[in-house]
């Protein structure tokens, strides 16, 4: 087993380089990161987006966590004055709002945008620039939401803004008209995201890396980015319907009017449940790799296990009346969505018999990681029983809006998308920065982690069926639930110590962590045959794939590509099916107009919440912006044009 | 979660676990039990299959890819799915079975209430085909033991839910919509329930009393009612009703057999007769009713009703009238 790319000859016109050696100037050049501002805010690289859309994230989910610690002090006892209806109920909303829409998708799609293009093996995302576009609208839009939050302006009907509670007449003032806003915007940059992810995997991929070897991460975020762009327009709309409701006067949820508020449930949920798979699917994939790396062999059962992801893509999409069954539809269309939701269950339990299968048969070792890993299980299969619960009709119109489902809710997100999260930042922080996270730490942390998210959530179960209700800013003291939200509180303290753990740890190693090297963990996929961290170009030579697991099944150094150019930003276009070398791209350099653009998109949307002429304003500028981005480059054509009438490159020797 | 179970120290039942009625204790008896005990039995045999996995012994020699071992974990991870299997649709089969029953229309004899959720609290209507021997209350519904009472839920703002935890599951009140939901007490007592559906600043303080009593009693009840509020009979109450009658309240508050009779607010009629106050947030004494009465912001912020600036003898009359409204 060796990571090292072997000397191989480049036929580039008019040069035939000699070794590796002697090409990785010219990619440094061509594909070279310089420091400083300018140069970061033009960055295209994938490397560079994702890590920032990671960073941005984290912060985000701090905000959030800090949200949840204060509501959980204002409940700590009954009739509490921590918090006023008021406050509470635009921290909670700000809570779910930050959770869903600007940590967890992000923080997720982050992570694909870092590794994707790493694990198939090639120099960046597709498009690049509307990528770095997303990151800049997820950026306005999740600054844009805090501002207004400080300025006592956040949203306050929930992260789901229920009609008519969230329709002019009740919500009056410009809150919802944020949260509204906001949505668009990050719905924006998720659905570039995928966009970008998708055909980073249908079209990047190393030569020889055909469908049946793409890894399970890669699959995952295959899934989710496919889910994503089926969800995400719902919801965008929706946002935009309920904007224009509230703004110029349709009425589209006005029931006085011929609207329906029910349509709005109907709609959101049809985003809202697929929602909570595109945040556990990437869950599921980086389980998937940190099993194969832990235990040293490949996941048990590779079919299934991609086929699990893809069913459970596709029946996320048949479950969202289950928020709904107790709005009084029939019981037997609601017998239809019941049945989905149990369904759900099955790809999902697939899975874990897998991995239980995988680490049967392999060697375990105990590395912080795979804690994770554990973790994981036993936290996500307590959420997948009370969601078989609440799949139930019957017994979800009893725990419905209650603390139960907060419970349940916890456990799912927590348990399918935060511990396997810790463990991904356990398993590639060496490779993103070169250092080892301290184990000491790491131990530590998790340790702490899975004892608060249980004595803050597990208890939450009895309180729901004891009658509490969710999203009450108090309650009374003779209802006799003071004890367990106490305990509550005390668990969520432990949750903040153990995050506040993984953040020295981050910082600690970023100075004085052990080098990482290459592979650290001995894993099997192709971002562990570079450097650590990558450099710009990620690999000095596109590498060839001929095996599920590159780094363990091939005899023998990996080959490489030859016949791309070093002195553009060449990268390489192969097959749909069987990732065969199909062309070549030129990727644009670093440009500033994706952030003019995203500018240009964020003043439209803020400027539109406060006056129509945010549109006159806007458009003209979007125009600007896009117009920029689009200025053809004569030079460029003509040399891709040149390219395409070549030869098609030639893989491997 | 049994282990967690608390001494419930609320006036009035308000457990999913503590049914008082025949569809809360169907869910729990054939839901929530076998489901409860099922994911127990699931939860400890995965960890268990999950550690073994771990930390058994290996030999020095063993492969982790040895192909021998492929038939034995397909067959495994087969058995295991299949199960996962069953087990989902024998639940799909008891959840429809359990949810037919709990939707089922009852019987004929059935007590119609019409329940119009407000932010925050609950009109309570027993219609009759007479006109006038209509009943209008608020937050407490009074029901016979083990009859049933279909209940016609409305809202006029915003969605709400209706749920008594422990006689039966939740309903959302939608506005422009009419739901129904039925449920029965088999036995006499208080049932609290809370509105479960987020519905503004004190969807918190937005309950309920079921007040569940023998026909008899509850006949009673219903025939008190139906009465309009007497002539106040001494000085203290007669200022009292001016008070009342002179100041914003008749803006929003309805008596019936005085001139107020605006449907905004609760109607007060009876009101001496409740248990609480606030939607089911103070017990009803006359500190309570003072305290409300003169700053509801203090109780309830954000609650539609204004604070009322009266002076100290003013006040004391207005309690003594409201007192008398049984």
């Amino acid at each position: 087993m060796s990571t090292t790319l072997p000397p191989r000859a480049v036929p580039e016109p008019g040069r035939a380089p000699e070794s590796v050696a002697e090409l990785i100037p010219h990619l440094e050049e061509t594909w070279k990161q310089p420091p400083g501002l300018w140069a970061w805010l033009r960055s295209v690289d994938h490397k560079s987006i994702g890590i920032r859309t990671m960073v941005t994230a984290l912060i985000f989910f701090l905000l959030g966590g800090l949200e949840a610690a204060t509501m959980r002090a204002q409940l700590a006892r009954p009739e509490n004055t921590v918090l006023g209806p008021d406050a509470y109920n635009q921290f909670f909303t700000m809570h779910g709002t930050t959770m869903m829409f600007l940590f967890a998708v992000p923080v997720m799609q982050g992570l694909g945008l870092y590794l994707v293009p790493l694990m198939v093996g090639t120099r960046n995302v597709s498009f690049p620039r509307l990528n770095a576009y997303g990151y800049w609208v997820y950026l306005i839009g999740g600054a844009f939401l805090y501002v207004m939050f400080l300025l006592n302006t956040g949203p306050d009907t929930g992260w789901f803004s229920y009609v008519p509670l969230a329709g002019p007449e009740y919500a009056p003032g410009k809150r919802v008209d944020v949260w509204a806003q906001t949505i668009t915007f990050t719905e924006i940059s998720s659905l570039v995201t995928a966009t970008a992810l998708i055909v980073t995997v249908f079209k990047n991929r190393a030569p020889g890396m055909t469908l049946n070897r793409i890894p399970l991460f890669v699959w995952a975020m295959l899934v989710q980015s496919f889910m994503v762009l089926f969800a995400m327009p719902w919801v965008a709309t929706a946002s935009q319907l309920l904007a224009m409701d509230r703004l110029v006067g349709t009425h589209f949820f006005n029931q006085a009017e011929g609207g329906d508020p029910i349509l709005w449930q109907h709609l959101f949920w049809f985003f809202g449940h697929p929602e909570v798979y595109i945040i556990a699917v990437p869950g599921l994939g980086i389980v998937s790799s940190i099993v194969a790396t832990s235990t040293r062999r490949p996941v048990f059962g590779y079919p299934a296990m991609v086929l699990s992801l893809v069913a459970t893509g596709f029946l996320a999409f048949g479950l969202w009346v289950h928020h709904m069954f107790a709005t009084g539809l029939p019981q037997l269309g609601e017998s239809f969505f019941s049945a989905a939701s149990m369904m759900i269950a099955i790809p999902t339990g697939v899975q874990i018999f897998c991995w239980i299968a995988t680490i049967w048969a392999g060697r375990p070792r105990f590395t912080v990681p795979f804690l994770w890993v554990l973790g994981f299980v036993v936290v996500f299969i307590i959420g997948g029983f009370s969601g078989v619960m609440v799949a139930s009709v019957a017994l979800d119109q009893q725990v419905h809006d209650t603390y139960f489902v907060v419970a349940h809710l916890h456990y799912v997100l927590l348990g399918g998308a935060v511990f396997p999260l810790f463990g991904a930042f356990y398993h590639w922080f060496p490779k993103m920065t070169g250092r080892m996270l301290s184990d000491r730490l790491g131990r530590w942390q998790f340790w702490l982690f899975l004892l608060g998210v249980n004595l803050t959530f597990f208890p939450m179960h009895q309180l729901g069926l004891d009658g509490m209700p969710r999203r009450v800013y108090t309650y009374l003291p003779e209802a006799g639930w003071g004890r367990l939200n106490l305990l509550a509180t005390v668990g969520a303290v432990t949750i903040a110590v153990s995050v506040v753990l993984l953040l020295i740890n981050v910082i600690r190693s970023l100075r004085t962590g052990a080098p990482a090297g290459e592979n650290p963990w001995g894993g099997e996929t192709l971002e562990w045959a570079t450097t650590s961290a990558p450099r710009p170009y990620n690999f000095p030579l596109i590498p060839v794939v001929n095996a599920r697991s590159p780094l363990w099944e091939e005899t023998g150094p990996l080959r490489g590509v030859a016949g791309l150019r070093t002195d553009v930003c060449d990268v390489l276009v192969t097959t749909l099916l069987d990732a065969e070398p199909d062309n070549r791209h030129r990727h644009p350099p670093p440009t500033i107009w994706p952030l003019v653009a995203a500018l240009a998109t964020g003043v439209t949307f803020i400027t539109l919440i406060f006056t129509p002429w945010g549109a006159v304003i806007g458009f003209p500028l979007l125009f600007l912006g896009f117009f920029g981005w689009a200025w053809p480059h004569g030079r460029d054509h003509r040399e891709q044009l040149s390219i395409e009438a070549e030869r098609p490159v030639e893989a491997g020797p | 979660v049994s282990v967690l179970q608390q001494l419930d120290s609320f006036p009035g039942r308000h457990s999913a676990l503590d049914p008082g009625g025949p569809q809360a204790a169907l869910i729990r008896d054939r839901l929530w039990d076998p489901m409860y005990a099922t994911a127990v039995v699931t939860f400890v045999l995965v960890v268990a299959a999950l550690m073994w996995a771990v930390f058994r012994r290996r030999s020095p020699g063993e492969e982790s890819d040895d192909p021998r071992r492929e038939p034995v974990m397909r067959r495994a991870v087969g058995l295991a799915a299949a199960v996962t299997v069953v087990v989902l649709f024998v639940f799909l089969v008891a959840d429809v079975a359990a949810g037919r029953v709990v939707t089922a229309t009852p019987g004929d004899d059935a007590i119609q209430i019409r329940v119009i959720g407000h932010q925050w609290w609950w009109e309570v209507q027993y219609r009759d085909s007479l006109p006038q021997r209509w009943v209008a209350t608020a937050n407490e519904i009074h029901v016979p033991v083990g009859r049933p009472v279909v209940l016609e839920l409305r809202s006029t703002d915003v969605i709400h839910s209706f749920w008594p935890p422990s006689l039966t599951a939740k309903r959302d009140l939608i506005p422009g919509r009419v739901n129904s939901l039925w449920l029965q007490a088999d036995t006499a007592g208080e049932f609290r329930g809370m509105c479960a559906e987020f519905c503004g600043h004190q969807h918190a303080k937005m309950a309920f009393i079921i007040v569940a009593e023998p026909a008899a009693s509850f006949a009673r009840w219903l025939a008190q009612q139906r009465d309009t509020a007497g002539t106040p009979q001494d000085s203290l109450t007669r200022r009292g009703q001016e008070v009342f009658l002179g100041s914003q309240c008749p803006m929003c508050h309805a008596i019936a057999g005085t001139p107020a009779g605006s449907r905004v607010g609760p109607d007060l009629t009876h009101l001496g007769s409740r248990r609480t106050l606030a939607a089911g947030t103070l017990p009803n004494t006359r500190g309570n009713l003072a305290g409300w009465v003169v700053n509801p912001q203090r109780i309830k912020p954000g609650a539609k009703m204004p604070p009322n600036a009266l002076s100290p003898d003013d006040l004391q009359a207005l309690l003594a009238y409201l007192e008398t409204l049984r």
